[in-house]
């Protein structure tokens, strides 16, 4: 678990950034050369790839990605096509293309998806210059993909029906009597496993399964997050877990005269309190591996990371010295970053939901 | 029919003989085309076979899944038999009763088909929260769906005989006993098509069941795909579908073809006199009003309260003109494929009736059963080994729509064909005309309609299709379904509604072309056929 020591760790990653940009572009350059180099980073902006074009299968908020990919464009010459779409459903498409997927890069917006695509031994290893930009617990263990960005789990709640003294600050009340009616879930989403792998962890298998019948007693299930913050503002139902940016993006269309609810964090230590990881990875059958490498340096570097930190797309930044001063909360209050090891492909996760039948 | 005696003096036989052209074209065109719209079937059966039989029936043994699977047979079976009555009495009413308004409402009636099928779901929840589980499926499924029943029932009473009804009359039956005896089985094989379609659509929908929060088989499958990314598992479940989709087409095939219906074959019909609805007009316009109003109202108004609402929304941009350009041309292009693959296919059956025709029709109808995203993945796996070159350029998500409402076509293709008296090409043919000749200048003009509704139909339903669309489109090109999407994944629903007013206001053309084409046009004379 990275603690706030390990996050001030972070102001070295800017430097290990600006280093791996040089070093990438010299690779693309074929100097073959390994020396540390002397290249000043500006003089050599990527003038070797430009002209190159990559292939991006993106889960991520699509407006967000235009603009990060916007300012690659501008900055190396290197033409990038995006292909929007379900980070699922993008997933099973690298997966049915094999070998042969036009993807250079997929970018996810939850670690599992990323670590099927590893597991199936799809990915190429990222440079380890990028990887050191952001912390080693953000990113997966063997180097497959990079942590991009943040999102935290909150607990959203119809300020009308949940007093500030009711609320749950264990996610394991959840499953309590007093929210008996009371709570949304939306257990098919891909953003919802890692809370379960939490408890896992936390808990065992089967206090985890227990807790589980007890959500489903309680709660009325969505299909998604944005119709269970929907709901909740509505009042249909008075709270449940979401990833914080939803709240802040159905803010965004109600407009704040018509926001009726609220975040509210776990406990520190708690399993519902967590920060899950964004990444992106290269695919090993990749034909533009220096140019998809300049990528996810660039997803990484201070620019790109401005624009995740400003964008309407509310999540957090993961490169030290960037803020999103959008959000309430700062990324190191908003709970502990699960590393990508222990969140693993979630099937635990999975097999319990479906044993409980809140998964078919 | 006038030509019967001649066709008997000559032989049909021998005329087949005499014919020119060659006799095996149409069959291997149909299987060929049979070939290309099964791959679906091909992709689930090859994933669905390196799956162990005990990992089956851990599979098909877990809790949820029994329930499931209920749920989707009760679901078809409620939804189906509440399309079969609202789209009968909507197509009696309008077409054999003086009721008011009757143009006005057969167009109307059938303008739900321009509505895409997740603006439906989405305009219900968003405006009655309540709507939900199963009778909130049952609804947006009842009212979305209907007009696939409604249409092909309308085009039958419009068309229908008097001289039947009058016989019964003239033996002294009752008005009810008449519409029971002789009306509805005269329009049984037009109600059967129509409940084919609505519960085939069922057996493989997610979206609009997840949208109210019901949970179906095919939450089973997306599950296995989305979560699990399992496409073993997936493709196992999806057989459980197929095995019902062979069920529900048995079922048509039986209740098609049964007999005990009196049928006036060739001679010029009368159109019966409109019956006189009397103090019963008020109920009845009440009825069609009320069905109109909550079928079609409902997205009306929440699309223009999205508008108007939303703050993301804006004026539309440049993008939403592109959009609309391109869903357009894939719409256009694949109605025609659709189309044209449609009628060799239809061909074979009607001109040669037995096991090979009949079973590539069926196969035809197999695929409508299995989820979008199976159909999408399975030409995504089929065109990245054989069509390379074309993998994600436009070429591939035409294929995609093609093999996904070739049912459609087939549909519409066979219902024209099965009006065209049998002895006609024959009769061509003995006059020295080619094989070809005779398909160009004397059978497709006579279904003409039937390719007419196909084109609409398919065109229609492609430019509001979205789960294949996102998988299968060109990288860097949006089509209206696409972008929708897009907004709506962002929660900005403001953003998000003009492209579904776009897509609807693309479909309004093609449904009054449907109607048209299925319907014919406005019966002028007593003496019109």
């Amino acid at each position: 678990m990275p603690t706030s020591a390990q996050r001030s760790g972070r102001k070295s990653a800017v430097l290990a950034a600006g280093a791996a940009v040089t070093s990438v572009v010299l690779a693309a350059c074929g100097s073959g050369t390994s020396k540390p180099s002397t290249v000043p980073v500006a003089a050599a902006s990527g003038t070797a790839l430009s002209g190159q074009s990559i292939t991006i299968y993106s889960g991520q908020h699509e407006q967000t990605m235009q603009a990060l990919v916007k300012g690659f464009e501008a900055k190396t010459g290197v033409k990038v096509n995006v292909r929007s779409g379900d980070e699922a459903e993008l997933a099973n498409q690298i997966l049915t293309e094999g070998k042969a997927s036009p993807a250079d890069v997929f970018v996810s917006e939850n670690p599992p998806t990323l670590t099927t695509l590893e597991e199936k031994g799809l990915l190429a290893k990222v440079d380890a210059d990028t990887l050191a930009a952001v912390p080693a617990a953000d990113s997966a263990a063997a180097g497959d993909w990079i942590g991009v960005s943040a999102r935290s789990a909150v607990f959203a709640y119809d300020t009308a029906a949940v007093p500030a003294s009711q609320l749950p600050t264990s996610v394991k009340d959840l499953a309590g009597a007093a929210w008996k009616g009371k709570l949304g879930i939306a257990p098919s989403e891909t953003d919802f496993t890692p809370i379960v792998t939490r408890m896992i962890q936390s808990v065992g298998a089967d206090a985890t399964k227990t807790w589980l019948r007890g959500l489903k007693a309680n709660g009325k299930v969505y299909d998604s997050n944005e119709d269970l913050i929907a709901a909740i503002n509505k009042g249909e139902v008075a709270g449940g877990v979401v990833d914080h940016y939803y709240w802040y993006r159905m803010r965004d269309e109600v407009g704040a005269g018509a926001v009726h609810s609220q975040l509210s964090y776990f406990a520190a230590g708690d399993p519902g309190s967590m920060v899950d990881v964004s990444g992106a990875g290269i695919l090993g059958s990749s034909k533009h591996q220096p140019a998809a490498q300049a990528f996810l340096n660039y997803l990484v570097a201070q620019p790109a990371q401005q624009i995740i930190a400003t964008s309407q797309s509310y999540e957090y930044p993961l490169l030290a010295g960037v803020a999103a001063t959008k959000l309430a909360k700062p990324l190191s209050a908003a709970g502990p970053v699960v590393p990508a090891t222990d969140l693993g492909d979630g099937k635990q996760a999975l097999s319990l939901l479906q044993s409980v039948g809140l998964l078919s | 029919m006038s030509d019967q005696p001649f066709l008997k003096a000559i032989g049909p036989a021998a005329l087949r003989r005499r014919a020119s052209g060659a006799p095996f074209a149409l069959p291997l065109v149909a299987a060929a085309v049979a070939v290309v719209v099964c791959c679906p079937l091909v992709f689930v059966a090859m994933q669905a076979g390196q799956s162990g039989w005990a990992s089956v029936r851990q599979l098909l043994g877990r809790p949820l899944v029994t329930t499931l699977l209920w749920h989707t047979v009760e679901l078809t079976v409620t939804v189906t038999a509440a399309t079969l009555v609202i789209g009968f009495c909507a197509a009696f009413l309008t077409q054999r009763t003086d009721i008011p308004g009757r143009r006005v409402f057969t167009v109307l009636l059938a303008m739900p088909l321009a509505v895409p099928e997740f603006v439906h779901g989405y305009c219900w929840v968003s405006l009655f929260p309540s709507v939900q589980g199963f009778w909130g499926a049952v609804l947006v499924m009842t009212t979305s769906l209907y007009p696939l029943v409604f249409l092909p029932a309308a085009a039958t009473l419009r068309r229908g005989d008097a001289a039947t009804e009058e016989v019964a009359r003239s033996l002294g039956h009752g008005r009810w006993h008449i519409l029971w005896r002789v009306t509805l089985p005269q329009t049984r094989p037009a109600l059967a098509g129509g409940a084919l379609l609505v519960s085939l659509y069922l057996l493989g929908e997610y979206g609009a069941f997840a949208m109210v929060r019901y949970t179906t088989f095919a939450t089973a499958i997306y599950t296995q795909f989305e979560t699990s990314f399992d496409t073993v598992s997936a493709s196992v479940l999806a057989l459980v579908l197929i095995v019902l989709a062979v069920l529900v087409i048995g079922a048509e095939a039986g209740a098609g073809r049964r007999r005990g219906r009196v049928v006036r074959e060739g001679a010029a019909t009368r159109p019966a006199d409109p019956l006189r609805l009397g103090r019963w007009t008020a109920p009845a316009v009440v009825g069609l009003a009320a069905l109109v109003g909550t079928t079609l109202g409902v997205p009306v108004y929440a699309l223009g309260y999205w508008l108007a609402k939303g703050n993301s929304s804006t004026l539309p941009s440049a993008s939403i003109w592109s959009a609309t350009a391109t869903t357009a041309g894939y719409a256009l292009v694949s109605a025609a494929i659709a189309t044209a693959a449609a009628v060799p296919v239809a061909l074979l059956a009607w001109r040669h009736p037995g096991h090979l025709s009949v079973g590539i029709v069926r196969l035809a109808y197999l695929t409508r059963a299995l989820p979008g995203i199976a159909v999408a993945l399975a030409v995504v796996f089929f065109a990245i080994r054989y069509a390379t070159p074309w993998y994600q350029q436009p070429p591939m998500l035409v294929a995609g729509y093609v093999v996904l409402f070739f049912p459609l076509a087939l549909t519409a293709v066979r219902a024209s064909l099965a009006q065209v008296p049998h002895g006609v090409e024959d009769v061509a043919r003995s006059l020295g005309r080619r094989r070809l000749v005779v398909l160009g200048r004397v059978t497709l003009p006579l279904i003409a309609p039937g390719l007419a509704a196909s084109f609409a139909m398919v065109a229609l339903t492609a430019s509001t299709e979205l789960t294949a669309t996102l998988l299968l489109h060109p990288t860097g090109t949006d089509t209206l379904a696409t972008r929708f999407w897009s907004y709506t994944t962002g929660l900005a629903y403001g953003a998000a509604a003009p492209y579904a007013a776009m897509m609807t206001a693309l479909s309004v053309p093609a449904v009054v072309l449907l109607t048209r084409r299925t319907l014919g046009p406005a019966r002028l004379s007593k003496e019109e056929a």
